[in-house]
């Protein structure tokens, strides 16, 4: 066991993967010699060499299709795009042909790919820096969206998407790299794709969140559990975006009978919208309150000045979860 | 055609007229229009941005600004070709190294420190300054600064388009397909490349095996050509050149500008990591500005104590920009929402509606909530 941080825990599962596998090599713009801007892989060029880990030129529509030419001959390229900002230049590739592969050629060929970035605001970055699009990777069939928020979750998914033979949208929290550490193990493990985790059982509302959002759930739940000390709230960490963990979901609510989503993306044709829209058919007639949700608002990611307005805080979340638990019809 | 015609990128050569001791080597060469007076006013400009350069990375390391992406070393290349941009007809679409540019085409200084404290209003350009925003996303400047130089040309004026990318962004699709358009429609665009040898930490040498970056302009058909980019006079005389050519409807150019970046990548960056500390050492001795400051001297139009006074009169009105930056670095809630849309739609209204019944409970502070 050894204390992490997110950066580290991503840096020691790479390495753990290119050890057990020869057929992974990871690139990206200033991937290879310094490590990323980030510093996600730094160490790994030296280890494994510069055919395995290697810098880029600035091309990111060529970085995702170059790892379909790979994917489907055979390796398991982890490419890093440095913001997921910069993705969008790759969306041709990613979408017009990674996410299609496997049924394009029924199963034939396959692509299975991690594409890693940073994501999400709070950093005081520069524009197209601090976005969150996850809504737009889940949008799209055959892409497998992943947001870890814990050291133990981001070695244990990233292994698991790299092992997996679809490809997957790996989402790094910046805000969050860096921001605590957490013992975990040292040997190989994965944790399965697809799966919610829940974080503390309760009967008065479920909430359900991701990413950077976990940290400021954990501290408005903890302020309202502390300012009535009968109410329990069940926190869930949705951990896969896409496919989501409806069944974990709808349990919760039948039991608690209220649902609230928090995310800083923008709010409209979001993650909160079809959690939202899939719990109110499948659990109508359990709820005690309306569905409710925190997240961005749907504008332009506003400049370092603006931001704190935009993004979801503890404040916000805590209203919500009075307004949500105190309803009454 | 002086220098197109010329000077053979296949060949790797490259323009030079002031070499590193302030001497003019090509007297031949030298724009008419490039007289002491001017070089006196190119001078002071690039000595204006060095200093912004320097009062920023301290204002960045005291947390009161965000990260920026310097100019330094690279001011020769970008003060030669911004004098150039003639104001309220020609264009500049830069990139966002490009600090001396912005202030030589008319960006007043504390719009730029504005931006990089993260505020939309730097962005907002002064009326008859044809600057485009700083554009973050690489080499999309390209694409756009040829589409402009389309419309001038499709409206029939003679105004012309200067953009400019970093060496890595040659990397980039669009710097190909840009320029690939700009030359079927022969659209007055001047595309540069400032070479300033680092992409990040990735050299040169691992982001292209080509010759050099101006033979790229081979592939589709551009006139292109490799200047000393820290030689005043070299860029001005080639700039000048490739603007002329524009403006008669000859279509566009591309021109590598060999410089060098002797700041960090950003002010979140250490380049100690991935650069070879004699590789800069040597830089330093090519420093723009002091080759630039030698010739004025040898003129005798320049001093040691001019410098000292021209530094001091620069700090304090860096300064005194600044604070006003940092008291007018504002951003009021409605702001965030109002320009998304022409008028803002009812869904945006009702969202305004709850952030500020937020907000009003909460306090506007940042960490106020
Ligand atoms: C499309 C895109 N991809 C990645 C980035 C991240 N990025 C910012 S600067 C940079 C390096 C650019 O190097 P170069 O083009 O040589 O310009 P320089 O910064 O050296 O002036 C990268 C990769 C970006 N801004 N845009």
């Amino acid at each position: 066991m050894a204390a992490l941080n997110n950066i580290q825990a991503l840096n020691h599962a790479l390495e753990l993967a290119m050890k057990k596998d020869e057929s992974i090599i990871i690139y990206g713009e200033d991937a290879g010699f310094e490590g990323g801007v980030f510093r996600a892989t730094v160490g790994l060029q030296e280890k494994f060499g510069e055919n395995r880990v290697f810098d880029a030129p600035i091309a990111e529509a060529t970085l995702a299709g170059q790892a379909i030419g790979m994917g489907v001959a055979g390796m398991r390229p982890i490419v890093e795009m440095q913001f997921e900002g910069f993705s969008l230049p790759a969306f041709q590739n990613i979408f017009a042909h990674i996410a299609r592969f496997r049924n394009r050629t029924r199963g034939r060929w396959t692509c299975p790919i991690v594409i890693r970035m940073p994501m999400g605001g709070g950093i005081r970055a520069l524009e197209h820096h601090s976005e969150a699009l996850e809504a737009m990777f889940a949008h799209c069939p055959g892409l497998t969206v992943v947001i870890p928020s814990t050291p133990f979750d981001t070695k244990g998914l990233l292994l698991s998407a790299i092992e997996s033979n679809d490809p997957v949208i790996f989402l790094e929290p910046t805000k969050i790299y860096r921001a605590f550490k957490q013992e975990i193990p040292d040997e190989y493990y994965t944790l399965p794709l697809g799966k919610a985790y829940t974080i503390q059982e309760g009967n008065d509302l479920s909430i359900v969140t991701y990413g950077a959002q976990v940290m400021d759930c954990e501290k408005a739940v903890a302020a309202y559990q502390n300012e009535n000390p009968n109410a329990t709230i069940e926190l869930i960490d949705l951990r896969t975006i896409q496919p989501w963990d409806k069944k974990t979901i709808v349990e919760s609510v039948k039991k608690t009978g209220r649902l609230l989503v928090v995310h800083e993306a923008v709010r409209s044709f979001s993650v909160s919208s079809e959690i939202i829209a899939s719990i109110q058919s499948e659990c109508f007639e359990y709820l005690k309150a309306p569905c409710a949700r925190v997240t961005g608002y749907d504008i332009m990611i506003p400049f370092d000045a603006g931001e704190y307005f935009h993004q979801p805080n503890v404040n916000k979340v805590l209203d919500k979860i009075r307004e949500t638990i105190e309803f009454k019809f | 055609m002086k220098f197109f015609e010329k000077y053979d990128s296949f060949k790797n050569q490259r323009v030079e007229i002031l070499n590193e001791e302030g001497n003019v080597i090509h007297e031949e060469l030298r724009s008419k229009e490039l007289t002491d007076e001017k070089v006196l006013e190119a001078y002071k400009i690039m000595n204006l941005s060095r200093n912004q350069d320097d009062y920023q990375n301290k204002m960045q390391r005291l947390g009161k600004m965000l990260s920026f992406l310097s100019s330094t070393g690279q001011e020769a290349t970008e003060v030669g070709y911004a004098m150039q941009v003639k104001k309220g007809a020609d264009w500049f679409v830069g990139a966002y190294r490009n600090n001396a540019a912005w202030l030589t085409a008319g960006i007043p200084m504390r719009n730029i420190m504005l931006y990089w404290a993260g505020n939309e209003t730097g962005n907002i350009a002064p009326e008859g300054i044809n600057v485009l925003p700083v554009n973050i996303p690489i080499a999309t400047q390209y694409s756009q600064a040829s589409g402009i130089a389309f419309a001038e040309k499709y409206k029939k004026t003679k105004n012309v388009v200067l953009t400019t990318t970093g060496d890595g962004g040659t990397s980039e699709g669009e710097f190909y397909e840009a320029m690939n358009f700009a030359k079927l429609h022969e659209v007055p665009c001047v595309f540069m490349v400032e070479n300033n040898k680092w992409a990040i930490s990735t050299p040169r040498s691992k982001a292209t095996k080509a010759l050099n970056f101006a033979i790229k302009g081979v592939s589709v058909g551009i006139r292109n050509v490799i200047v000393d980019g820290n030689d005043l006079f070299a860029v001005y005389s080639v700039v000048e050149e490739a603007i002329k050519l524009a403006r008669e409807g000859k279509g566009p150019s591309l021109i590598e500008f060999d410089t060098y970046r002797l700041g960090a990548h950003s002010s979140s960056d250490d380049p100690k990591v991935y650069r070879p500390e004699k590789e800069f050492q040597e830089a330093l001795t090519r420093d723009p500005l002091i080759r630039t400051k030698k010739y004025l001297i040898s003129k005798k139009i320049w001093s040691d104590d001019l410098q000292k006074k021209l530094d001091l009169e620069q700090q304090e009105f860096i300064k005194k920009e600044f604070e006003w930056v940092l008291a007018n670095n504002k951003v009021e809630l409605e702001d965030i929402f109002k320009y998304n849309f022409e008028t803002m739609p009812d869904l945006l209204k009702e969202q305004y509606e709850e952030a500020k019944a937020h907000f009003d409970k909460h306090g506007y502070e940042r960490g106020g909530h």
